[in-house]
C-alpha cells in the first residue's frame, strides 16, 4: 500500500504544491485537500503548507484554524495520527493548540529568506525518526517566526524532550533557539524552516530529505504493525 | 438625476484632466458634441500618457518585436514567447515610479501586483519576479526611508503571493534624489495553445467583474476634490492605491481555475485607469461596442458614483467575458474562493462603449474613437550640449582603492535587500539572487528560464543609442553566464519630461540603441511600458530604460557557480578592451561621473564570446562564469572571491586593466585537467590566462588583499549605510 498523505490547502496557503512535490519524490501520494472539506480522506498522515493564510490577517494561523477541515485534523492528531506544519502550517498549529508556544515577529522585523543551521533534538517523532543527534541546513522564510512562551510551558516542553529542532545561530529571536516543537505525545510538529525546499542538490541541498524519508519509514512501520 | 453628470464642461475643468486646450478641440472633433463630465474623465485617462503612449508610440514602432519564438508581442497585457514542447513564458516589466516616492510601501506593493495581474491574465501561472530599483544619493534624506518602505512593499506582495523574487537590482544616483524608480517584472508559464487574450468575441457574451470591490482609491484626476462629484462628500483618499496580495492570491488561484474550462472569451486585469481602460481595451481588440451597468459593479465604500466607478485604480480586479449560459462556471469557482463576482454588462454589436447608472446613460462613445483617435506626437527633439570629456585620471594606487569601489552602492552586497523577499517559494529556483542572472526550472521538464534586469543609467546619460545598446548586450552576457540563450526583452523606459526636446532627444536615441542590439543580438521586445515625467524642480533623472531579458537553458541543471573554489585555473575571456573609465564606477569614485563616452558594443565579438560561456556550461566544462561590467576585471575578480578562495592573477596594474568597463567581457574557471576541452569549446574567442585559485588572498600585478577585508567591504557597506552607522 502506498503510504497516503494530505496536504491542506487553505486560502492564501503558498506552499502548498512544494509540499506535494516533496512527498511525491519520497514514494508516497500526495492528496490535495480543500480547507472548506468538513473531513479528511482516509490518509496516514496529514501536512499543513507554508504561504499566508487567509493573508496572515488579524494574527498569522488565527483564522485558518477555524477552516472547517481543521476540526477533523485536531481528532485525526488526537488519534495519534502524524501531523506536520511547516511555517504557517506551524503557525496554525500553535493556534489550534496542537503544538505549544507562539509566533512573534522576528527579532529584526523583517522577513528573512535564507538558510540556517538545524540541530534535531527531543523524542523520536514521524518526521525525526534517525534525525535525532543530526545537524540539517535548511532555508527559512518568514516575518513570524520567533518562537515565545511562558516559563512553565518551556521548562515543560524543554523537559519532555518537545524541542524538535533548534536553531544553531538564531535568526529571528526564538526563545532557547527553539525552530521546531513536538506535541507531548510526539505525533505533531511544527517546524518554521522549509525541509520540502531542501530535497534536490540542484536546488542547494537535500537536508529537508530525512523528514520525508522519517515520515514514509514510519508510516511502513505503523502499517506493518496494524496489520500483523 | 445622475450626481455631477450635468455639471457644465468649463475650460478649468478640462485643464484639471490633463487635457490641452488642442487635445479638448480634438476630442470635440471626434465626439461630435461636448462630452459629459464622466465622458471627460474618459477621455482624460485614454488620452493620457501612460495609456495613449502619445509621445512615444511613433519610437516604438522601430523596435524588432517578431521572431520564431514570438507568440505575442507587444500590445496585450503581456507578452509570450514559446519555449516548446507545449510550454510558453509570459512576461512583461512594468514602472510604479511615481506613488513608490509617495507612498513606498503601497506604491511598490501594488506595482508586483499589477505586474503579476497582467501575467496571469494571459493564462500564466507566475513563476518568477524581479525588481529594478533605483534612488538618490545615500546621504539624501529620504533615500533610507524609500529603500526600507519599497523593499518591504515588494516583500510583502511577492512573499504573499507565494512568487519568487529571484533577481533584480538596486543602485544609487542624485538625479534619483526627487524621483526613485520601481520597475517591477513577472514571468508566467502558460501551455502555447492555452494563451488567454482580452477580447469580447461575439455580440451578447455576458461581462463579468470579479474579484476584489472598488473603492476609490487611485480615481484619476488627482488635482480634483471628490467633493465635486461625490454628493457632499468631502473626503480626500491619497492617490495611490492600496494593495491587498490575499485578495490577488485568491484571484490568481480562482482565474487559473476558470480557465481550466471553456467560459472563458476574454479577461482582462483592470490596471491603470481601471474599469475604463480594460473595458474599452476588451472592445477595441474584439471590434464590438460594450454596454456596462455601472450600478452592477461591486463597491466597498458607500455613495459612489460612475465617474469614481470608472476611473478607480482599486487593485485585484478583472473583467471577464463569457459565453451567456455559462454563467453558473463564473459563480461557482468564484464564490469557491470567496471573491466578489458579479454580471454587469454584455458585448454589443454597435461598436458603442455604453454605460448606464440604475438606467440612465452616462456615457456613450464610439470604441473607434477612445481607440484609435488618441492624440500622437512627434515631439520635437534636440541633442543636448557635447559633455565634457574625461580627463586623464590621476591615482597613484589603484589597486589601494578596490575596497571604495567594492563599497561603492552600486556594486557592494544587497543581500540585505533579497533576503527579505522569499527567493526559493515554488521549489524551482536553482541560481539565486546575488549572481549574474537568475536561472529557473520548469518542474517536470529540461527547460530553465534565465532572468536578469539591468541598466546603467550612467551609460546612456552619456549617450542614449551606445549605452542602451550596451545594456543590451550586458543581459545577454549575464544570461550566458547561467548557461541561457535570450528569447525576449521587456523594457521599462524611464525618462524625464518629454516635451523638452533633449529628453526626447535622449528617448529616441534610446529606442534606436536598444533596436540595433536586439536586431545583431536576435533579441525581440515582446513587452514593457514607458514612463515620462519623471521630474522634480525641473531637474530629471538619468535616462534609464529598464531591461530585462528572459533566456532559455535546455538539459540538465547546470552547476556552474559565480565563485571560486581552490585550485582552478582562471582565465580572461574577449577581447581584452582599451581600459575603457568613462562612465564607470571608479571615474564616478573620482569625481568625474558625467564625462565621456561610454564603451563601445561589438556585437559580432559580444554574441561569439556568448556562444562560446552557453557551450562550455552545457558541456560541464567550466566550474565558474562570471561578467564583467560594473567595476569592470578587478571587481569581477573579487566577487569570485567572496567565498573565501583567493588566487594571484595577472590581470595589470593601471586603473584601466583593473575597473575599465569595456563590454564583451567575462571569467570562467575551470579545472587545469578541463583545459583543453575548455579551449576546444571557446574556439576563436580571445581567452588569456590570469592565475590559478586558492588561498585567503586576492593578488593582482604583486598587490594583495586578504579575501577576509574584500568580503568586509563589500558586504558591510550597505547594511551600515542603513543602520545610520557610516556616511
Amino acid at each position: 500500500m502506498t503510504a497516503t498523505v494530505a496536504v491542506v490547502t487553505f486560502p492564501g496557503s503558498n506552499c502548498d504544491a512544494d509540499l506535494r512535490h516533496a512527498v511525491s519524490l519520497f514514494g508516497m501520494k500526495a492528496v490535495a485537500v480543500w480547507h472548506k472539506e468538513s473531513s479528511l480522506p482516509k490518509v496516514d498522515a496529514v501536512l499543513l503548507p507554508g504561504g499566508f493564510s487567509y493573508g496572515d490577517y488579524l494574527r498569522c494561523g488565527a483564522i485558518a484554524r477555524f477552516s472547517p477541515v481543521m476540526a477533523d485534523v485536531v481528532r485525526f492528531a488526537a488519534r495519534g495520527g502524524p501531523v506536520l506544519g511547516v511555517c504557517n502550517g506551524f503557525q496554525i498549529l500553535t493556534e489550534c493548540g496542537l503544538v505549544p508556544g507562539v509566533l512573534l515577529r522576528n527579532e529584526g522585523l523583517t522577513f528573512q529568506c535564507r538558510d540556517v543551521t538545524l540541530r534535531v533534538e527531543g523524542k523520536q517523532t514521524p518526521f525525526t525518526r534517525g534525525l535525532v543527534g543530526q545537524t540539517l541546513r535548511l532555508p527559512i522564510a518568514h516575518a513570524e517566526g520567533n518562537w515565545f512562551t511562558d516559563p512553565e510551558t518551556l521548562a515543560r516542553v524543554e523537559g519532555e524532550g518537545q524541542v524538535a529542532f533548534r536553531y544553531v545561530g538564531n535568526p529571528n529571536g526564538s526563545l532557547n533557539d527553539i525552530a521546531g516543537v513536538s506535541n507531548a505525545a510526539g505525533n505533531v510538529v511544527g517546524l518554521m524552516p522549509h525541509p520540502e525546499r531542501y530535497v534536490e542538490a540542484s536546488l542547494g541541498g537535500v537536508d529537508g530529505a530525512g523528514v520525508f524519508r522519517s515520515l514514509a519509514g514510519s508510516i511502513t512501520n505503523t502499517e506493518a504493525g496494524a496489520t500483523a | 438625476m445622475t450626481p455631477g453628470a450635468d455639471s457644465p464642461i468649463t475650460d478649468e475643468l478640462v485643464q484639471q484632466h490633463g487635457l490641452s486646450p488642442d487635445e479638448y478641440a480634438r476630442l470635440l472633433d471626434v465626439l461630435g458634441r461636448e462630452p459629459t463630465l464622466v465622458e471627460l474623465g474618459v477621455f482624460s485617462v485614454m488620452w493620457s500618457e501612460h495609456c495613449s503612449y502619445k509621445s512615444s508610440r511613433i519610437h516604438l514602432g522601430r523596435l524588432p518585436t517578431t521572431g520564431p519564438r514570438v507568440l505575442i508581442g507587444p500590445g496585450e497585457n503581456a507578452g509570450v514567447v514559446d519555449l516548446g514542447d507545449g510550454y510558453a513564458a509570459c512576461f512583461k516589466m512594468e514602472s510604479h515610479n511615481h506613488p513608490s516616492y509617495i507612498e513606498p510601501y503601497q506604491g511598490a506593493a501594488t506595482g508586483v501586483g499589477g505586474i503579476l495581474r497582467d501575467v496571469f491574465t494571459m493564462g500564466a501561472r507566475p513563476m518568477a519576479l524581479m525588481d529594478s530599483l533605483r534612488f538618490g544619493r545615500l546621504e539624501h534624506p529620504k533615500t533610507r526611508g524609500l529603500v526600507r518602505g519599497i523593499v518591504a512593499g515588494i516583500a510583502g506582495y511577492g512573499n504573499c503571493m507565494g512568487i519568487p523574487t529571484v533577481a533584480g537590482e538596486t543602485r544609487f544616483d542624485r538625479s534619483y534624489d526627487g524621483n526613485c524608480l520601481v520597475n517591477a517584472f513577472c514571468c508566467g508559464i502558460v501551455p502555447s495553445d492555452r494563451i488567454f487574450l482580452g477580447t469580447t468575441g461575439a455580440p451578447g457574451n455576458k461581462v463579468f467583474y470579479v474579484g476584489a470591490g472598488t473603492g476609490r482609491d487611485g480615481i484619476h484626476g488627482a488635482t480634483m476634490a471628490s467633493t465635486e462629484f461625490g454628493e457632499g462628500s468631502d473626503e480626500k483618499r491619497p492617490t495611490v492605491q492600496v494593495g491587498d496580495p490575499f485578495q490577488e492570491k485568491l484571484l490568481l488561484e480562482a482565474c487559473l481555475e476558470l480557465m481550466q474550462g471553456t467560459a472563458i472569451v476574454g479577461i482582462q486585469d483592470m490596471g491603470a485607469a481601471g474599469l475604463t481602460s480594460s473595458s474599452v481595451e476588451m472592445a477595441g481588440r474584439g471590434g464590438r461596442g460594450l454596454l456596462l451597468r455601472l450600478d452592477q459593479v461591486p463597491m466597498r465604500e458607500t455613495g459612489m458614483v460612475p465617474y469614481e466607478l470608472l476611473l478607480s485604480e482599486s487593485q485585484e480586479r478583472m473583467l471577464i467575458v463569457i459565453e451567456p449560459g455559462r454563467e453558473q462556471e463564473v459563480f461557482d469557482v468564484f464564490q469557491k474562493w470567496d471573491l466578489s463576482v458579479a454580471e454587469i454588462g454584455e458585448v454589443t454589436d454597435d461598436g458603442v462603449w455604453r454605460c448606464t447608472w440604475y438606467g440612465n446613460e452616462v456615457a456613450a462613445i464610439p470604441v473607434a474613437v477612445l481607440t484609435d483617435s488618441a492624440p500622437k506626437y512627434d515631439r520635437p527633439q534636440r541633442a543636448p550640449a557635447p559633455l565634457p570629456a574625461l580627463p586623464e585620471l590621476v591615482d597613484p594606487d589603484p589597486f589601494g582603492r578596490l575596497a571604495a569601489v567594492l563599497a561603492d552602492p552600486d556594486i557592494s552586497d544587497k543581500q540585505w535587500v533579497w533576503r527579505q523577499y522569499d527567493h526559493q517559494v515554488g521549489t524551482d529556483t536553482v541560481v539565486r539572487p546575488g549572481a549574474d542572472a537568475a536561472l529557473v526550472r520548469i518542474k517536470g521538464t529540461q527547460k530553465h528560464l534565465g532572468f536578469v534586469c539591468d541598466s546603467n543609467g550612467r551609460h546612456v546619460y552619456l549617450d542614449p543609442f551606445v549605452g542602451t545598446a550596451g545594456q543590451v548586450a550586458e543581459c545577454a552576457r549575464n544570461l550566458a553566464c547561467v548557461g541561457a540563450t535570450p528569447v525576449g526583452l521587456s523594457d521599462c523606459m524611464n525618462f524625464g519630461n518629454p516635451q523638452k526636446p533633449e529628453i526626447m532627444w535622449q528617448f529616441a536615441r534610446s529606442v534606436d540603441g536598444m533596436a540595433e542590439a536586439c536586431r545583431a543580438l536576435s533579441v525581440p521586445v515582446i513587452s514593457g511600458n514607458v514612463s515620462l515625467y519623471n521630474e522634480t524642480d525641473g531637474i530629471g533623472i538619468l535616462p534609464t530604460p529598464g531591461l530585462a531579458m528572459v533566456g532559455l537553458y535546455e538539459g540538465p541543471t547546470p552547476t556552474v557557480k559565480a565563485r571560486f573554489a581552490a585550485g582552478l585555473e582562471v582565465a580572461l575571456l574577449g577581447e581584452p578592451g582599451v581600459g575603457w573609465l568613462a562612465g564607470s564606477v571608479y571615474a564616478r569614485l573620482l569625481g568625474f561621473d558625467r564625462h565621456g563616452a561610454p564603451p563601445p558594443v561589438s556585437y559580432a565579438a559580444e554574441d561569439a564570446l556568448h556562444v562560446a560561456l552557453r557551450a562550455l556550461i552545457a558541456a560541464g566544462a567550466v566550474e565558474v562564469a562570471h561578467d564583467l561590467s560594473d567595476g569592470g576585471l578587478l571587481v569581477a575578480l573579487a566577487e569570485c572571491c567572496l567565498d573565501g578562495v583567493g588566487g594571484m592573477f595577472d590581470a595589470g596594474t593601471d586603473a584601466g586593466s583593473l575597473y575599465g568597463e569595456d563590454h564583451g567581457r567575462a571569467l570562467i574557471a575551470y579545472r587545469p585537467e578541463a583545459r583543453d576541452a575548455v579551449l576546444r569549446l571557446l574556439g576563436s574567442v580571445p581567452t588569456r590566462v590570469l592565475g590559478t585559485t586558492g588561498g585567503d588572498v586576492l593578488g593582482v600585478g604583486g598587490r594583495t588583499i586578504a579575501v577576509g577585508d574584500v568580503a568586509d567591504a563589500w558586504g558591510k557597506a550597505f547594511p551600515d549605510w542603513l543602520a545610520g552607522a557610516s556616511r
